[in-house]
């Protein structure tokens, strides 16, 4: 049995192989140019004053003494940003959006998070910037804040927005409230399907505010030249984002602003808010130099954007067969300071894995004194399921069935309605479950004492969205690829070895650029799961444009019609004459003579994703006397579609998988009862490093999503949503206890033991 | 400002002589003195391992070691790690094994693994796991980086 | 999702050719949903509509057949 299986059907000639990313001498060299590794001619380095309070009236804020120290260029406040030049009558509708975007990048009246930039200073390096932070006086007036997503919600909280109201699915609240939105869906008869039920379960979770823990800091660098032009380098999952963003902010138009992706290292949802863009800008504005600013750590965990902590309550309702006839759940996520959790994305994605005929599903959107979360991988996807797929694996127990059977005969399959309304296409969850029930691992014993065996799955509904690229013949029959998809994990192999399969030309022959964003059309960020698919299907696009015209000239040179030629893997030939016949490479060489290159392009906003679904398994040991879970067996199970490079599509289930290891077992961030961070640094935010993993065994199901020529579909995101649940699932299993709170501690396991009377733990 | 220090020191096999404030860490030295930015900063506070060099045999977090402890040391960063004729056979492996997704904290890993084949080539999987638990991966799952360091292992 | 303005239905059946129809046909039977459907002329930013399944990039000027089915759901962002 080989830990790394593909079942694949269809078979190509690049795509499916597993070459040497384009980039990749680069990164093992440090030749690779990240985000920090910008080093301008004359740039100054900046740093960020930040709150210390994590609610608080800025009642005035003196820069003087900063402003005369030497080596300091500039610095600024929010008085900088245009915002404080709008009034509320200007603004109109756009008052608050614009309030609450510029406020986040630089708090104007009150700081609503720790953490929250007060100011900023462009110094000759980032010692002096530093020592002269200190010198900036901020008068402070305290103010109560608000930490818990359920306290937020509570009449009479402390309010974060004095105005914010309740968008109750399109009506707004006469009252001030935390809660930003209520979303709610269903279908079919719930209290019928109760009703029916021989066996009905209810159960209460929570989830723990965690980050993305990319190991690059945020960075930015910026030169505003004097003829108005900005130009921005940084490190980020969406070059247009950035543009957009900034061109917000600074209420510029976006021809104005030129970004540049640098390599990025890592991101996970977390690289798409702009939080240092525009206040570099905005300093190099006055310093008339370019600056950079790069985020400590600390910084990152404490106002880059986590992970929203949640609560849940899940009811299903089971028939003694284990077909399930109800469900229903309520899910409170934390916004942090500003609205946009993904509590529709937790409502959307909760019961994704199954055929619901009775269901309804609520979700809060709720602010806090917190930092604004940001996605985080299948964002709002991995709490849900943690909740759902652990009380199923309850259900499952009391009922005596097998877990993998009863999602079985409750999968959603295609023609599946699902509880927003969509009709599922193909999609592969009956395939991975099968793959999972069948795999070495679930059928081996597990044996010693303390241990415990857990299942669970996982859904993310996968992106399309807009993508551009452009391609050019060169006479010696290589491609150059331009795209502004930026590469995260790999995806500079994936969408070339798409351009190799679809022109039949070597992978080595394509030449990938991520190139700015004057130089290629609108292109969405890289996330969602969505640019093997989406930047593919852009490159393939672009390169049947290229075929067509290759064709035209052979036609040209032929003195031929173009019915009459044929372009097959990479061979241009006559139809009846067998005599006349390039290669890709000959009728390159002859394009210089016959008209110059040949460029192909796209611009595509596909929809056709193809949903993603993944089934995990782990085996785990857990000591009785210190209640330290150690996993001992991992495989993940999933559905790609097609895997274009299988490696890399491992290397995302795996990364998944282990960062759902880390949710479930550690990862938390501490809060003091004010909401300031009592742990951000790596030694205290505790990772999974590799002394607490195994190898993470892979089994990639191929079903061919119909939305593209070579079945691919995305497959960054579903792989981080079963770990919480199906580890909970194990910890059952060893110990007895039922973990309904994340991260499953030490501690938590112990106190469980003891709660039952039980000091052992098992 | 501060006052700059002469320092002496070896780099990548290469004298070099420089000028630092006694504030900065090796890891600024490097890379905004000398403008190596192949070794990367993620934490500033020895706890990713990203800014891993080599220095007098010994893996060390260059945030954690002062630009003027250099003087008179022998220190190896990725810039040296591949030579003229080809890439290390470790940077090979983690190319061929796929080992690195986004890339910023492979650096710190081929050295901490080169470190420990230097000193023990045929290190199994625990000392592997051991050796590197104090680098920081958050893309892989570390599964794939073993794999490729155990590759080389085998190989010698 | 938005049941309360229709009384509770969830299903309606309309003729129209395009999703901008669509939704003046709604609006006809139920006053007040194209507010929360539509700004500044266009679908709001937090929604897609999908039409036989497939979300619809067109938005209000996306055709509709004589037997499609429209949905009004979530647009849902994020990323790894």
């Amino acid at each position: 049995m080989t830990s790394n299986q593909v079942l694949s059907e269809v078979e190509f000639n690049v795509v499916g192989k597993r070459p040497i990313r384009p980039d990749g001498v680069d990164k093992v060299t440090g030749r690779a140019q990240y985000g920090a590794d910008t080093n301008m001619t004359g740039a100054l380095q900046a740093k960020v004053l930040r709150s210390p309070y994590p609610h608080a009236r800025i009642k005035s804020i003196d820069v003087s003494k900063a402003e005369a120290f030497p080596g300091v260029k500039a610095v600024i406040t929010a008085k900088d940003l245009p915002f404080a030049a709008l009034s509320k009558e200007e603004l109109g509708d756009g008052y608050t959006a614009l309030k609450y975007a510029s406020d986040h990048m630089m708090a104007s009246d009150k700081v609503l998070f720790k953490g929250h930039p007060i100011a900023a200073i462009a110094a000759v390096n980032a010692h002096v910037a530093e020592s002269a932070m200190a010198l900036i006086q901020v008068d402070y007036e305290e103010l109560e804040s608000v930490v818990d997503v359920r306290e937020a919600m509570k009449d009479g909280a402390p309010l974060v927005h004095e105005d914010l109201r309740t968008n109750d699915m399109g009506q707004i609240s006469d009252k001030p409230s935390n809660i930003a939105a209520h979303m709610s869906y269903s279908t079919g008869d719930i209290d019928k399907g109760f009703a029916e039920a021989d066996l009905v379960m209810e159960r209460e979770y929570t989830t723990a505010t965690v980050h993305q823990g990319y190991i690059e800091p945020h960075n930015s660098t910026a030169f505003w030249n004097t003829d108005g032009q900005l130009n921005i380098w940084t490190s980020t999952q969406g070059s247009f984002a950035v543009r957009a963003a900034v061109a917000n902010v600074l209420r510029l138009p976006v021809s104005k602003i030129k970004v540049t992706p640098m390599e990025i290292g890592g991101g996970f949802g977390g690289k798409i808010t702009a939080y240092l863009d525009a206040i570099t800008a905005v300093l190099s504005k006055k310093a008339g130099v370019p600056v950079r600013t790069l985020m400590t750590r600390s910084e990152v965990f404490e106002a880059s954007g986590p992970a929203p902590a949640s609560w849940m309550r899940v009811k299903i309702g089971v028939k003694n067969n284990g077909k399930m006839t109800a469900v229903e759940t309520d899910i409170a996520m934390d916004a942090g300071a500003y609205p946009g959790s993904p509590a529709m994305q937790a409502i959307v994605c909760a019961f994704a894995c199954y055929d619901v005929t009775n269901g309804k599903v609520d979700g809060y959107d709720v602010v806090v004194n917190k930092p604004k979360t940001a996605a985080y991988r299948a964002p709002g996807s991995p709490q849900a399921a943690f909740g759902v797929e652990s009380l199923i694996d309850e259900i499952c127990g009391e009922l005596k069935l097998d877990p993998i059977e009863f999602r079985l005969l409750n999968a959603a399959k295609e023609g599946t309605r699902r509880i927003e309304g969509l009709v599922a296409k193909r999609i592969g969850l009956v395939e991975c479950l099968e793959a999972a029930r069948d795999h070495d691992h679930y059928k081996s014993k597990l044996s010693g004492e303390n241990t415990g065996r857990g299942v669970a799955c996982g859904y993310w509904p996968n992106r399309g969205f807009q993508s551009s690229v452009v391609m050019t013949v060169h006479f010696d029959g290589t491609v150059s690829l331009l795209m502004g998809s930026v590469d995260i994990g790999g995806t500079r192999a994936s969408i070339a070895q798409q351009t190799a399969e679809t022109l039949g030309i070597a992978y080595e022959d394509v030449k990938p650029t991520i190139v700015d964003t004057d130089s290629i059309g609108y292109t969405f960020i890289t996330g969602g799961s969505r640019t093997s698919f989406a930047t593919g299907l852009a490159a393939i696009t672009a390169a049947d444009d290229v075929k067509e015209q290759m064709i035209t000239r052979a036609a040209k040179i032929w003195d031929t019609s173009e019915d009459d030629i044929e372009y097959v893997n990479g061979t241009v030939s006559h139809k009846s004459d067998e005599e006349l016949k390039f290669s890709f490479k000959d009728l390159a060489r002859q394009l210089a003579t016959t008209g110059g290159t040949i460029s192909g392009r796209s611009n595509i906003d596909p929809t056709g994703e193809g949903n993603g679904y993944a089934v995990h398994l782990v085996d785990l040991k857990v000591d009785p006397e210190t209640g330290k879970t150690d996993v001992t067996r991992y495989t993940a199970v999933q559905d790609a579609g097609k895997a274009v490079h299988p490696g890399y599509v491992e290397g995302q289930m795996q990364g998944g998988a282990v960062q759902g290891i880390g949710w479930a077992l550690n990862e938390e961030y501490f809060f003091d009862p004010t909401g300031k961070m009592l742990n951000p640094t790596f030694l205290d935010y505790r990772m999974p490093t590799t002394l607490d993993l195994p190898m993470i065994d892979t089994v990639i199901v191929e079903v061919a999503n119909p939305g593209h020529p070579y079945g691919v579909r995305g497959v960054g995101e579903p792989a981080i949503v079963p770990p919480m649940a199906a580890i909970g699932n194990a910890i059952h299993g060893a110990t007895g206890h039922r973990m309904r709170s994340l991260p499953m501690t030490p501690g938590k396991i112990l106190e469980a033991g003891w709660e039952n009377g039980n000091s052992s733990g098992g | 400002m501060a006052d700059v220090t002469q320092v002496k020191t070896t780099i990548n096999g290469e004298e070099v002589n420089l000028l630092c404030e006694p504030r900065q860490s090796l890891l600024e030295v490097l890379r905004d003195v000398l403008g190596m930015t192949g070794t990367k900063e993620g934490c500033n506070d020895g706890n990713c391992g990203a800014c891993t060099v080599i220095l007098d045999g010994r893996i060390v977090d260059s945030c954690l070691v002062l630009g003027v402890e250099a003087e008179g040391k022998n220190i190896t960063t990725i810039e040296g790690m591949a030579s003229p004729e080809g890439l290390h056979p470790l940077q090979q492996s983690f190319l061929e094994n796929a080992s690195l997704q986004c890339g910023i904290c492979t650096p710190g890993f081929l050295l901490a693994s080169k470190s420990l084949l230097d000193q023990e080539p045929d290190a199994d999987e625990g000392r592997i796991r051991h050796w590197l638990a104090g680098n920081l991966c958050r893309c892989t799952g570390y599964d794939k980086i073993v794999r490729a360091v155990l590759q080389v292992s085998k190989a010698k | 999702m938005l049941q309360s303005l229709t009384g509770g239905a969830r299903q309606i059946d309309c003729d129209a050719k395009n999703i901008r129809q669509v939704i003046e046909r709604l609006d006809e039977l139920y006053p007040g949903i194209r507010d929360r459907l539509v700004e500044d002329g266009e679908l709001r930013e937090n929604l897609a509509v999908a039409i036989d399944g497939d979300i619809a990039i067109m938005g209000m000027l996306e055709k509709v057949g004589a037997n499609s089915e429209v949905h009004f759901v979530p647009a849902i962002g994020g990323g790894s």
